[in-house]
């Protein structure tokens, strides 16, 4: 019984493990003076040694007219080459402190059977890249990186590390968003940083792979999954799931048939 | 019929781009003005090293890596209740001054180069160094409220200009006779501006209730007296009288002028 929660919540109990963990290497720094991981997501100074840097903001910074210093630019390839060659978009599931947030107010969704169609309205799912565009044409006319002047994920793990002010204002009304308005409101419609790091993902090298001589097509996978339309290939095909797909696993613990797994991308199919 | 159909589905194609071009404009506004208003932070003390406000607010990736190098608890990341752009490192020296620490540590640990040593780089010979020079740091200049310091009163009282690290150059006292007493003298700090570095020791220690010796941002608290102005009795600035023209070309740079867009919302 215990096993089998575990096993059935493995990935989410390791999402869980490196968000939070991050955050409290983080938080340390600021609170009791540790050393392994100062700043925030936005840039990090690891180890006193060398910088990781958010690649959404320094570009952003970069069409404002401004050219970082080496440190933050340095971070900001090691960081993207890690996502787009490795990880694909997994900072989403893994590390983004926001999608806990939003996966409590699914989780909530799902408990008060709140569902689809009671979403008060709908749009497009492409208008995160509309959002992802805007923000970096906006940048040179604002003279300010405009995502980050508004960016409540950089909000919500400053807040945690820094203190809030206001903030958690606008943290609960995201929380609201996505509970009561639209579901995947946030992550799923409007935030940039996550198809910026989709946008960068076709070649990673974790992907998660679908056998469909496994599938007995029950859909569970679809229930779970917070970017359905990634699972097209379900059911019909044996492949690598694409696009947006965070590498949360969600499909993977859900599949009793083994029909989903993380694998190694080939780069053939 | 096949023609109508293809027509009205091309009208409403027509409809969808409008719409969604409109759509795209509209949040392009109200999240560029939103933007604006929320950086705009002229009134905010930055920490020493820092960039010129405008270039700063660019370059600024809001880590707090400064703030978390400060020993003294100095900075902050500004929050949405902080009149000033969000994220970004600010300090209030009431509360906390800045100590001007000689390794200034805030600074070179800042990697988007927001705070950068080569602003308050040591001048060694005459060459400008790698190294900091705390002294050399421009956060603000102090300013002194006659009104409500009891040293111009007529009452003893030297707590800012003990404060100072650069006391006596950047405070210093005036002496003056009182006439009302008759046999006490006036000890008057005057802060000398090009010296100050805006660290807020002195605010910090003024025993007022609200400090009459308080840090302002440079941007505002300094005049400029324009060009054309020579001191006749001066032979060097006769001299630039002769060459502001070549002055003139080389002066205005792109970064001090506002952006179009603050421009036209720059009524207040
Ligand atoms: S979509 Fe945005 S907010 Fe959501 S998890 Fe990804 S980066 Fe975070
Ligand atoms: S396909 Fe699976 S791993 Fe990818 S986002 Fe959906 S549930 Fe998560
Ligand atoms: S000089 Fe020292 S006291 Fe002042 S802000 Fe920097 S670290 Fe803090
Ligand atoms: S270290 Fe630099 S980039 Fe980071 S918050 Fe301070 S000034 Fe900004
Ligand atoms: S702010 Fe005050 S204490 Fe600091 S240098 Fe200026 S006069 Fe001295």
């Amino acid at each position: 019984m215990m096993t089998n929660i575990i096993k059935r919540n493995r990935y989410l109990i390791l999402r869980r493990t490196t968000q939070l963990g991050l955050l409290i290497l983080f938080g340390g720094a600021n609170w009791w003076g540790w050393k392994f991981l100062m700043g925030n997501y936005s840039s990090a100074y690891v180890l006193e040694t060398f910088y990781l840097a958010d690649p959404h903001a320094v570009l952003q910074t970069f069409a404002t007219g401004f050219v970082m210093s080496a440190d933050a630019i340095i971070g900001a390839v090691i960081v993207l080459v890690f996502y787009a060659l490795i990880a694909g978009r997994s900072f989403c599931s893994w590390v983004c402190p926001i999608n806990m947030i939003t996966d409590l107010a699914t989780w909530m969704r799902k408990k008060w059977k709140i569902t689809k169609k009671e979403s008060f309205f709908t749009f497009s799912r492409k208008t995160r890249y509309w959002v992802l565009g805007l923000g970096i044409l906006l940048s040179p006319f604002v003279g300010v990186a405009a995502f980050e002047v508004i960016n409540p994920i950089t909000m919500l793990h400053r807040g945690i590390i820094f203190g809030f002010g206001m903030g958690w204002a606008v943290i609960v009304a995201l929380f609201l968003f996505d509970l009561l308005l639209v579901e995947y409101g946030w992550c799923g419609h409007l935030c940039p940083l996550g198809v910026f790091y989709s946008a960068t993902s076709r070649f990673s090298l974790i992907k998660v792979k679908h056998d469909v001589e496994k599938c007995t097509m029950c859909m569970k996978c679809f229930d779970v999954c917070h970017e359905e339309q990634v699972l097209h290939i379900v059911g019909e095909q044996s492949g690598f799931i694409k696009d947006e797909c965070s590498n949360c696993g969600h499909c993977i613990e859900v599949c009793d048939d083994n029909a989903l797994k993380f694998s190694i991308n080939n780069y053939k199919i | 019929m096949a023609d109508t159909q293809n027509m009205n589905s091309r009208r409403d194609a027509l409809k969808t781009m409008f719409r969604g071009a409109g759509l795209l404009g509209l949040g392009g506004a109200a999240w560029g003005t939103t933007a604006i208003k929320l950086k705009a932070s002229e009134l905010t003390l930055r920490p020493p090293g820092a960039l010129e406000e405008k270039r700063f607010v660019k370059a600024c990736i809001r880590c707090g890596t400064c703030v978390e190098a400060c020993p003294y608890d100095t900075l902050q990341l500004a929050t949405l209740d902080d009149h000033t752009a969000i994220g970004t490192p600010f300090f209030k020296p009431r509360l906390i001054p800045c100590y001007m620490c000689p390794d200034v540590p805030c600074v070179p640990v800042c990697p988007s180069g927001a705070l950068d040593v080569d602003v308050i780089a040591k001048q060694i010979d005459g060459i400008k160094s790698e190294e900091p020079d705390i002294n050399k740091a421009k956060m603000g200049i102090a300013m002194l409220d006659q009104e409500a310091c009891l040293a111009f009163w007529g009452i003893q009282c030297d707590a800012c200009y003990k404060a100072c690290p650069l006391l006596g150059e950047a405070i210093t006292l005036e002496f003056k006779r009182n006439e009302r007493t008759g046999k006490h003298a006036f000890l008057k700090s005057v802060v000398h501006c090009n010296i100050c570095t805006g660290c807020g020791l002195c605010e910090h220690a003024c025993v007022t209730e609200k400090a009459a010796i308080f840090v302002l941002p440079r941007t505002i608290a300094t005049g400029k007296v324009g060009e054309h102005y020579i001191k006749g009795w001066d032979k060097a600035d006769e001299e630039r009288l002769k060459n502001l023209k070549e002055e003139k070309a080389v002066k205005s740079s792109p970064e001090d002028e506002l952006n179009d867009w603050e421009y036209l919302l720059d009524d207040d």
